[in-house]
């Protein structure tokens, strides 16, 4: 229907290589990044500031651990630690005078060099072992940020972003803040679709399925896991100074606790393993359903449609969001992006049932 | 020297209580190989349970066998319905799983039992043992007891015809299968059993700090012992949490007063860190060798 193909058939390596497999996934993605880029003018700014620019900004961090997670299957429980260390390096660069735009790309490296650390465990184990390196290193850094006073101001301080300039337009208005999230996103999802069909991409791929067999066929299992978890970090770490400078502008170390961590996690897994539309979609969901479920349950309950306490309301987002996890394990364990994908593969060929997509 | 025996005798005593945390963890990578990071939440669903069937009037050593049974049937349904779906999944998916219920547990029970602390009273007192110089949390003393009765009666119990069974679970899901052993049943018990743990493990942390959600923050330093005693070793329990206790007591002791706080946490992270470079497998763990 919206396709116009009946089944797709990649015959050849040149028709399988290339990015738009279907013409009209490059209409819907244009159509979408018409609306994104026009956002500004079409939702109001208090819908733009607290659910469109969030859900922006961390997507791109979905992206950046996707990397990892989905595509080198390497688990990652201190990806809010590698964001915190781009946030806190970016602010205390633009202080010491360095301009915003060095300061993305130096906090990138910085948290880039530190994350690589993280690398060393998953170096030596796996599985396990490496969610409890992984978790053990986001306590250290956290602590790191919080006791060092010239990190983070000293203990329970909040440090504010210095006002920027981004390629000599000022950063003040809520509409240049999205604009940038929006475009490093854009930058990260191309880099996506295209790191997918490059010899590095395939190398992670190898990776993930199992290293052993991977080292056996000549993909150096120790050079490729440092390098994804270098590119993850310093994706990351950017992410991390778009969130502090766009989206929070006053840092303090809980930003980027342990939670934070699991819900990064929970993004990449709601949204399914390895796909780019499923960092988007699993950003949205974790970041939004909570919030608009308890809109509704407490509305409800003020009209006492519903009776419930002031004390179950608080906790009600922690529960959605629980059982959400759950829920998307059991029923769905490939995420949002496999249901979407449902989806596309029965319009593909509609009215007929079978896609050999 | 009195400050230090001080030190050593309450972190030992406080890992102990930890390692009666990290004894539900254990049991069920043991017998099912499933990390269950949702150990900290069952302790604290736990020692919720034991405060309400208090609040039932009924005298404390009734509310603990009671509350133990209902923690019993609560492993057994946990994993009749999430774990048992999850066979053959990847250990992320796993993972996620057991930290999505330690989240959803941790929103629901205290979102539906209120979440103010509430008091569990074992009848222990508070006035502290004094043998010399020294002053002695004579909770943290029931408590390292109670820890190890507990690991005592595990090791006892692995003896039995039904431990028997779970040990050969653990070694082999399919060559317990080929000789009549119901693989299922056993790795419900085993949750059934870590249910049981996180009663004890509640119950007494509970009456030290009070029953909240913060109970379910001891999972990072139950997670410390595991690690360094070994994933699947029931005496390494006791051994990891002696270690991570005393270690996790003695050194924040000196240097929280210079490095400005919370350094436990950060001991903790240390050895859980140590310990997967050095000797993944822990102390007393198996290694496992793995084939392509």
């Amino acid at each position: 229907m919206f396709y116009r193909l009946s089944g797709t058939y990649h015959t050849s390596y040149e028709s399988d290589r290339r990015l738009w497999k279907v013409p009209a996934d490059r209409w819907l993605v244009a159509v979408i990044l018409v609306l994104a880029v026009l956002a500004p003018f079409l939702v109001s700014p208090l819908y733009l500031g607290s659910y469109v620019l969030p859900w922006v900004i961390w997507s791109a961090a979905a992206l950046s651990l996707t990397l990892l997670m989905g595509m080198a299957g390497q688990l990652h429980f201190g990806f809010a630690a590698v964001m915190a260390i781009g946030a806190y390096a970016s602010i205390h660069l633009v202080r010491a005078g360095v301009p915003f735009e060095l300061a993305l790309l130096l906090s990138g490296l910085i948290a880039a060099v530190i994350g690589a650390v993280f690398g060393g465990a998953a170096l030596r184990v796996k599985g396990l072992y490496l969610v409890m390196a992984t978790l053990a290193m986001q306590y250290l850094v956290d602590w790191v940020v919080v006791n060092v006073p010239a990190i983070s101001g000293g203990a329970h301080a909040t440090l504010r972003t210095p006002a920027v300039t981004f390629l000599f337009l000022p950063l003040d208005s809520l509409a240049s803040r999205y604009w940038l999230a929006l475009g490093w996103a854009a930058v990260l999802t191309v880099f996506f679709m295209n790191v997918k069909r490059s010899s590095f991409g395939r190398a992670l791929v190898a990776i993930r399925d199992k290293d052993f067999a991977a080292a056996v066929i000549g993909v150096d299992p120790f050079r490729t896991k440092l390098v994804a978890f270098f590119t993850s970090s310093f994706m990351g770490g950017v992410s991390g100074a778009i969130l502090a400078f766009c989206f929070y502008r006053a840092v303090t170390p809980e930003q980027f606790g342990f939670n934070v961590s699991i819900q990064l996690v929970a993004m990449v897994l709601v949204g399914g393993l390895g796909s780019v539309i499923g960092a988007y979609l699993g950003a949205g969901f974790v970041l939004l359903a909570p919030i608009f479920l308890t809109n509704i349950i407490s509305g409800l309950a003020a009209s006492g449609w519903v009776p419930v306490s002031q004390n179950f309301l608080s906790h009600l987002p922690l529960m959605i969001y629980g059982a959400m996890i759950i829920g998307f394990l059991l029923l769905e364990p490939l995420g949002l992006a496999k249901i979407y994908d449902n989806i596309r593969k029965y319009f593909l060929v509609w009215p007929f049932r079978h896609a050999r997509s | 020297m009195a400050y230090f025996i001080e030190l050593l005798i309450s972190g030992a005593l406080t890992g102990l209580m930890y390692s009666l945390v990290a004894l539900g963890f254990v049991l069920i990578y043991k017998s099912a190989g499933v990390p269950n990071l949702a150990q900290g939440a069952l302790v604290m669903t736990a020692g919720y349970a034991v405060w309400l069937v208090m609040s039932w009037g009924l005298n404390v050593w009734i509310a603990i066998p009671v509350a133990a049974a209902i923690m019993f049937g609560f492993g057994l349904v946990v994993e009749r319905l999430l774990l048992r779906r999850m066979v053959g999944q990847p250990v992320i998916m796993v993972v996620m799983l057991t930290l999505g219920l330690e989240i959803l547990l941790r929103g629901l029970v205290p979102g539906i039992l209120g979440s103010t602390p509430k008091p569990i009273d074992l009848g222990i007192g508070f006035a502290p043992i004094i043998i010399g110089d020294v002053f002695i949390n004579r909770t943290s003393l029931y408590g390292g007891i109670g820890a190890l009765l507990l690991v005592g009666a595990s090791l006892l119990f692995f003896r039995t015809r039904l431990g028997t069974k779970l040990r050969a679970v653990s070694d082999d899901h399919v060559s317990s299968w080929a000789v009549g052993i119901s693989v299922e049943r056993a790795i419900g018990i085993s949750w059934g059993l870590a249910g049981i743990a996180a009663v004890v493990a509640g119950a007494l942390w509970g009456s030290q700090q009070g029953v909240d959600w913060t109970l379910s923050t001891l999972l990072f330093p139950a997670i410390a012992v595991v690690i360094l005693g070994g994933v699947d070793s029931v005496p390494g329990v006791v051994v990891g949490g002696i270690l991570v206790g005393v270690l996790g007591t003695v050194i924040p002791g000196y240097l929280d007063s210079i490095a400005g706080g919370s350094t436990r946490d950060v001991v903790t992270s240390l050895i859980i860190l140590l310990t997967i470079m050095v000797r993944p497998f822990g102390i007393f763990g198996r290694e496992d060798i793995e084939r392509i």
